[in-house]
């Protein structure tokens, strides 16, 4: 699975993106915040306060209910601030 | 018809290129965002625009495209800047042509208020007193929110 990361949420994690290969119980984009917060302080910390965080998978936003795959493009930001 | 770019654009050139050979647009209403000079009160040097790039695309043409689900558009344009920016430079251009005036009004103000809380864009802001990420205003949301009232 591609990690990408933008904003903060790259400036704390310290990286752009990353490929991992969550366990099992990561079925959901609920499930894998919470596990991607026990990977260092550095995540702990971007993701400390999920309600300014927002997940798009392959390239559309969705809920925390929405399910993830292993081949799936998964990108972690904050709200949106262009125009 | 969507471009992100680093470069700067023309407004000029792309208002002509808008509306070239259509005769049938009556009128052209045009948004264009600047950087200003001062953040949270203090003097702003630079603001660097990041952006998700392939995302970005695709959500502004979604954008663009329920425009002109909307109203009857002869022609539509959004050019968005990313990149580090100074005051004074040119962020985003938004431009819609129709037949009458309030169809071109009513969707550039959609387009705009749209992107700002859909498309997938960050502001970071340099002050002498370092950086910043700007954080969404609650107001942005409540203008964007405006529209999916009607």
């Amino acid at each position: 699975m591609k990690l990408l990361y933008f904003a903060w949420l790259r400036a704390r994690i310290g990286t752009a993106e990353e490929t991992l290969d969550p366990p099992p119980e990561v079925t959901d984009v609920a499930s894998l915040l919470r596990w991607l917060q026990g990977r260092g302080p550095g995540y702990a910390e971007a993701l400390k306060d999920l309600s300014v965080v927002r997940v798009a998978v392959n390239h559309d936003y969705v809920p925390p209910s929405h399910p993830v795959r292993s081949g799936d493009e998964v990108a972690l930001f904050p709200p949106m601030t262009g125009g | 018809m969507i471009r992100v770019q680093r470069e700067d654009f023309d407004p000029a050139a792309a208002l002509a290129e808008l509306t070239r050979g259509n005769h049938r647009i009556g009128g052209v209403a045009s948004f264009i965002g600047l950087v200003r000079d001062v953040a949270e009160g203090a003097p702003l040097r630079a603001m660097t625009l990041e952006h998700y790039p392939g995302m970005t695309e695709k959500k502004l043409a979604e954008i663009e495209a329920e425009a002109r689900r909307r109203w009857p558009l002869e022609a539509s344009l959004v050019i968005h800047r990313y990149g580090r920016l100074e005051p004074g430079d040119r962020i985003v251009l938004v431009a819609t042509a129709s037949p009458h005036r309030a169809a071109a009004f009513e969707s550039c103000a959609f387009l705009v208020d749209w992107l700002k809380t859909k498309a997938p864009f960050w502001k970071h802001e340099e002050t002498e007193a370092g950086g910043r990420w700007v954080e969404a205003r609650v107001g942005d949301d409540a203008a964007a929110a405006r529209w999916t009232q009607e």
